[in-house]
C-alpha cells in the first residue's frame, strides 16, 4: 500500500480531494480503494459543466468484480474530467492518487472541505476496516 | 463460521484476497485477476477448488442409481476413468446442482459436486441412494488444484513418477487416470476444467495438497483466483450454478439441452417435468450478449427485447475480449434489437452465439 499524501482531505467512502494552487478541487478515489475493487476496466465520468452536490454520486468506476459510485468530497461545478480513463481505467489502480484522478471540481462552498477526513484520520480508518 | 481448504495458509502468504464463497474462505485475486486471466489463456495457472465436494458411490446396483439420478446417461461411461457431465433434477425438472461423474467401475463411481450446493445435494443423493442400497461416502480429506491452460498439461506431467508420464500424456478428455506425484504422493489426475483450456482438475490427499501446490509454482504455474476463474469460464461458455440455472429453471432454459439424455426407456428425475415443457414450448431461452460499447454487464440488469424483458445472468468484462459479454434468460421468439438497461440508460447489446473464447482465441462472430 502506498504512502497517503498529506494534503489529500477524504470522504470516507473512500474519495479523495485535493485543493489546487488554483483553488479548484482535484477529485479521484484512494489506493487503499483501488485494491479492494480490483483491476478496474471502465469509469464513466461526470459531464464537463455538471452541478454536482457533496456526498452524492458523480461518477462510476468498474472493476472485473463490480461497479461502485463515486461520491463527490464537494459540492460545485466540473470543470475537467481525466479523459485518459476513457481509454486507460488501470490508471487508477496504477497511481490512484495521481494521474488516476478522476475529476476537476470548481467549488461552490469551500467550508465542505473542513468536513472531510484528513489523511492520519483516513489512515486510521482503514486500518480499523482491515481487521 | 468459514470453511478453510487445507491451502488456505498459503493463499493468505501469498497475499491474496480472501472472500468468503458458498461458506469457505476463499482466495478470488492473489494480485490482478486479469493478468491471472491471462496467464490461464497464454500459459498455465492453477485455482485451489477444495472446497467442492467429492463423493464417492459404492454398491452393486450403484450404475443404475445414477440412471435414475442422472439427466444425463451414465450409459456413455464405459472405460474406466471415462467422465461426464450432467445435471441433477428435482421432480419439476429443475436443476439441484450440475457435477461430474466419474466412473471406476459398476460398483463404484465418483461425483464432484458445487461447494455451496453441498448439504441439500447430499440429502438429496442419500435420499434417492437408499433404494438402490448405495452407499453414499463424501471424502472430505481430499483437496483439489485445477491447472489449466496451453502448458498446463506438460507441466503436470513434468511432476509425475517417470512411470506415469506416458499414460497421462495420451489421457483423453473427460477421462481420468491415478498417477504418482512429486515424493510418490498418489494423484487423481483427471482431463476436465472449467476455463475453456486444456489442463487437468487433480485430486490430492489433504496432507499432501500444499506440496503439490509449491511444486507446480517451482514449475511456472501461476496461482489464479476465483476471479480469474469466473471470468475464464463466462468466457468459455460455462454456466455457474445459483446464477446461470437453479431449482427453478429448466436445462432447456439454461443452453443445457446437450447435457440432457432423453434415451429410452430411462427413468430418470425430472423427465416427465422435461418432456412435458419440450411439448407445450419452452417459453424462455438462455442467449450470449456482447457490449461492444465501454460498460459492464452485470448479473441483474434488465434486458429488453421484443418479446418482453429478460434478465444478464452472469455478466462480466471479459479479458480476452477487452469488452464486456454476458449470459441472458430472455422470452422465446425474435428478440429483435436487443437493449440492456445499465444504471437507468438502455445500451444496444449483440446477440452471439457462444461460447465467446475458445483455446485462447476468440470465437468467430465475437
Amino acid at each position: 500500500m502506498s504512502e497517503i499524501p498529506g494534503d489529500l482531505k477524504f470522504l470516507k467512502s473512500h474519495e479523495w480531494a485535493r485543493v489546487e494552487d488554483d483553488g479548484l478541487v482535484r477529485v479521484g478515489i484512494s489506493d487503499h480503494a483501488q485494491s479492494q475493487l480490483g483491476d478496474l476496466v471502465y469509469v464513466e465520468l461526470p459531464e464537463v459543466g455538471a452541478d454536482i452536490k457533496a456526498g452524492t454520486g458523480a461518477a462510476v468506476v468498474e472493476s472485473v468484480k463490480a461497479a461502485s459510485d463515486i461520491y463527490s468530497p464537494i459540492s460545485g461545478e466540473v470543470v475537467e474530467v481525466n479523459e485518459i480513463l476513457s481509454d486507460k481505467p488501470e490508471t487508477i489502480n496504477e497511481d490512484a492518487y495521481g494521474d488516476g484522478w478522476i475529476f476537476l471540481v470548481r467549488p461552490s462552498d469551500r467550508a465542505e472541505l473542513d468536513e472531510l477526513l484528513d489523511a492520519n484520520e483516513y489512515e486510521e480508518l482503514v486500518e480499523n476496516e482491515d481487521h | 463460521m468459514t470453511d478453510k481448504t487445507v491451502l488456505n495458509a498459503t493463499h493468505r502468504a501469498l497475499g491474496a484476497r480472501m472472500v468468503d464463497f458458498g461458506g469457505w474462505d476463499m482466495p478470488i485475486n492473489y494480485g490482478s485477476q486479469i493478468e491471472e486471466h491471462h496467464a490461464v489463456r497464454r500459459d498455465a495457472g492453477m485455482f485451489d477448488v477444495s472446497h467442492m465436494t467429492v463423493i464417492d458411490l459404492h454398491g452393486a446396483r450403484t450404475r443404475e442409481f445414477l440412471r435414475h439420478l442422472l439427466a444425463n446417461s451414465v450409459d456413455k461411461l464405459k472405460v474406466a476413468g471415462k467422465a461426464l457431465y450432467s445435471c441433477m433434477l428435482n421432480e419439476r425438472g429443475g436443476v439441484i446442482d450440475d457435477l461430474i461423474v466419474y466412473y471406476f467401475d459398476d460398483s463404484h463411481f465418483r461425483l464432484v459436486v458445487n461447494a455451496a450446493t453441498r448439504a441439500k445435494d447430499i440429502a438429496w443423493i442419500e435420499r434417492q441412494a437408499r433404494a438402490f442400497d448405495v452407499e453414499v461416502k463424501e471424502r472430505p480429506e481430499f483437496a483439489m488444484i485445477a491447472v489449466q491452460g496451453p502448458n498446463a498439461r506438460a507441466k503436470v506431467i513434468g511432476l509425475l513418477h517417470e512411470a506415469d508420464r506416458l499414460r497421462i500424456e495420451k489421457l483423453g478428455k473427460f477421462s481420468a487416470a491415478a498417477a504418482q506425484g512429486p515424493r510418490g504422493m498418489p494423484l487423481f489426475v483427471a482431463r476436465t476444467g472449467y476455463t475453456g483450456e486444456d489442463g487437468f482438475e487433480i485430486i490430492v490427499p489433504e496432507e499432501h495438497a500444499i506440496a503439490l501446490w509449491e511444486a507446480l509454482a517451482k514449475a511456472g504455474v501461476v496461482p489464479a483466483g476465483l476471479g480469474a476463474r469466473d471470468t475464464l469460464r463466462l468466457e468459455a461458455g460455462m454456466n455457474l450454478y445459483g446464477q446461470d440455472m437453479d431449482e427453478d429453471v429448466l436445462p432447456w432454459e439454461a443452453n443445457l439441452a446437450w447435457t440432457v439424455a432423453l434415451d429410452e426407456g430411462r427413468d430418470f428425475i425430472g423427465r416427465a417435468a422435461l418432456e412435458a415443457q419440450k411439448a407445450a414450448g419452452v417459453p424462455r431461452a438462455m442467449v450470449g450478449l456482447v457490449l461492444d460499447d465501454k460498460g459492464v454487464l452485470r448479473h441483474g440488469q434488465k434486458v429488453l427485447t421484443a418479446q418482453g424483458e429478460g434478465e444478464i445472468l452472469s455478466g462480466s468484462f471479459a479479458p480476452t475480449l477487452n469488452k464486456a459479454v454476458a449470459f441472458a434468460r430472455i422470452p422465446a421468439g425474435d428478440p429483435g434489437d436487443i437493449r440492456v438497461d445499465i444504471r437507468g440508460r438502455e445500451v444496444p447489446v449483440r446477440l452471439v452465439k457462444y461460447p465467446f473464447v475458445r483455446d485462447g482465441k476468440p470465437c468467430e462472430g465475437i
